[in-house]
């Protein structure tokens, strides 16, 4: 079992890590977010001079810079920022960190890499089991909760059916998640659930959804193009099979890639899709009475306007 | 039949007789007398296993038992049937550059959604074997930088240089480095509906983003370390290539 009121205080206040993507194409993710820490009173302290985790790329070059950039991000949150949590809603920016404090704990040529790195730049080395890394999903579930939602938003999504779509880097691999995969109350690799709990208590109808923890080709959404159209369309294709109107998503990578290939798979294969693509905490802000616009719904590339009117969410 | 042995049931490998043939007095004509040209394998690469072990990525390949579980969940695979890690991996192991080199062209798609990783019962990280071959592939000189890789350098340039990552500046120099042009239908359609509904203060903010790239403070001597680091690691990387010849040359010199 894990113990929920210690998190619920522990969480009240966290590091802040947005990340690349959130200052840029996923700037709705960053608005939304930040509207809904105001909006619950919970503390989001962004983490001083907070440099790029590596993404999906850096690794590829060689991954022990992917590691050293994600443990300065680390180092900073802890020496700079004084904090012991730190929150990351960008799924490449949560493994990233996940992975670097795995390889820290277990890979000796990466603590010599990483400390080497770390000196050279002239700043603190981080040591594994200093802070720890926790995403959006957990931050909510952990401090407001589903009971609060229930309380919060009195069931204000009802009626929308809506596809929880996790990816990839939320879940694989299983070994660099260590508090994943422990029972009631945690969360499941396999079948994950902490968005479907979320947006459930705020009403949402959540279809069964078999392609959660697929992939959208996030990593070739440009290098190979043509695969992550048809990844992303069996996805778009699969939430509407399912019933789903929305599709909510946790990662700017998969969120814009879905976007964009939704466009992509319209232009060039012909097929259109009419499923709209949401971040979580854009639908959770919706259903706690903040105002589109302060959610960043208009900055998402695929309008959902026409949909929630007609869902009297705005 | 061991799973290498699928190539030789390739049309070119096929003969069949084209007369007609009785043998014991049974009519064997046609595809009854379909034989399987036998071939010697002389062109084993032994280093081969050994070269891409050495690079990042490549290190539990010899964990393998050939179970399947990486091509069963590839991603991948479930699109382009020839995209086929066991395959390759066993290919890798024993040496069959030959045969490796048929498909040297789709190495390179691999996802990164780490379904292999996740379900490899002997954590050899697929994901990374893929990531290791590919990169030997292009350092052997058998095929050019990949699209990913272009990307990936791309990337990694721009965080080595200021810390972070401007999204429309990676996409542009991409599209530039790969000849790509920039007014493509569907990226004409994505611009369009993010100028349709942007307000103005935002339009500002991306091109502000262009003139005044997004940097990381006191950035300059993780730069300088990154750079250092890199041109240390590809040194690495260009002597994994020759593991036999360099142990062979240290041998001979402690001979002398």
């Amino acid at each position: 079992m894990v113990d929920v009121t210690d998190k619920a205080n522990k969480y009240r206040s966290v590091a802040y890590y947005p990340g690349c993507a959130l200052e840029g194409s996923g700037n709705g993710y960053d608005v939304s977010t930040r509207a809904i820490a105001k909006e619950l009173n919970l503390g989001l302290t962004d983490v001083k001079d907070w440099n790029c985790c590596g993404a999906m790329e850096v690794k590829n070059i060689d991954p022990k810079i992917q590691t050293y950039l994600s443990a300065r991000v680390l180092s900073q949150a802890v020496n700079k920022n004084g904090k012991d949590v730190v929150m990351a809603p960008c799924n490449g920016c949560y493994h990233n960190l996940k992975k670097a404090e795995y390889d820290l704990t277990h890979d000796p040529k990466s603590i010599e890499v990483v400390d080497k790195l770390s000196k050279k730049s002239g700043h603190e080395t981080y040591q594994p089991g200093q802070a720890e890394t926790i995403h959006a999903l957990d931050w909510l579930k952990a401090t407001v909760g589903e009971d609060g939602l229930r309380r919060r938003t009195k069931g204000k999504l009802a009626g929308l059916k809506v596809a929880n779509y996790y990816g990839c880097m939320y879940v694989r691999p299983r070994h660099i998640f260590p508090e994943k995969d422990k029972g009631p109350g945690s969360e499941s690799t396999s079948k994950p659930h902490f968005m479907d709990d979320l947006l459930g208590a705020a009403g949402a109808e959540n279809v069964e959804f078999p392609l959660k923890t697929a992939c959208c080709g996030g990593a070739h959404t440009l290098s190979d193009s043509d695969t992550s159209t048809k990844l992303v369309l069996n996805i778009l294709q699969s939430a509407e099979a399912s019933g789903a109107e929305v599709i909510a998503t946790e990662c700017p990578t998969c969120h814009s890639g879905l976007e964009m290939h939704q466009i992509r798979a319209e232009k060039r294969f012909g097929k259109k899709t009419n499923v709209k693509i949401l971040y979580f905490t854009q639908l959770l802000g919706l259903a706690l009475g903040i105002g589109p616009r302060k959610l960043g719904i208009h900055t998402n590339i695929s309008s959902s306007m026409d949909l929630l009117i007609d869902k009297r969410l705005t | 039949m061991p799973i290498h042995e699928k190539s030789l049931i390739r049309p070119e490998n096929i003969r069949t007789t084209p007369d007609k043939t009785v043998i014991e007095g049974v009519d064997v004509s046609g595809h009854w007398s379909t034989f399987i040209e036998s071939r010697v394998i002389t062109d084993y690469n032994e280093a081969m296993e050994e070269e891409i072990a050495a690079l990042p990525g490549g290190e539990n390949i010899h964990r393998c038992w050939q179970c399947g579980s990486c091509t069963n969940s590839c991603t991948v695979h479930a699109i382009e049937p020839r995209f086929n890690p066991r395959y390759w991996i066993y290919l890798i192991r024993t040496g069959m550059e030959q045969e490796l080199l048929r498909d040297k062209d789709i190495i390179w798609q691999c996802v990164s959604c780490n379904k292999c990783t996740y379900v490899c019962p002997r954590d050899v990280a697929p994901e990374g074997v893929m990531k290791a071959t590919s990169h030997w592939l292009q350092l052997k000189g058998f095929t050019p930088a990949s699209p990913s890789h272009i990307f990936d350098e791309e990337f990694t340039r721009q965080i080595v240089q200021r810390g972070k990552i401007e999204d429309t500046e990676v996409l542009h120099n991409f599209l530039k480095k790969t000849k790509q042009p920039l007014m493509q239908d569907w990226l004409v359609q994505i611009a369009r509906n993010i100028a349709m509904r942007l307000p103005v203060k935002w339009g500002l903010k991306m091109a502000w983003a262009q003139v005044f790239k997004p940097k990381t403070r006191g950035w300059a001597m993780s730069q300088k370390a990154l750079e250092d680091y890199i041109i240390e690691v590809e040194a690495e990387h260009k002597q994994a290539l020759s593991p036999h010849k360099a142990r062979l040359d240290k041998h001979l010199q402690a001979a002398e």
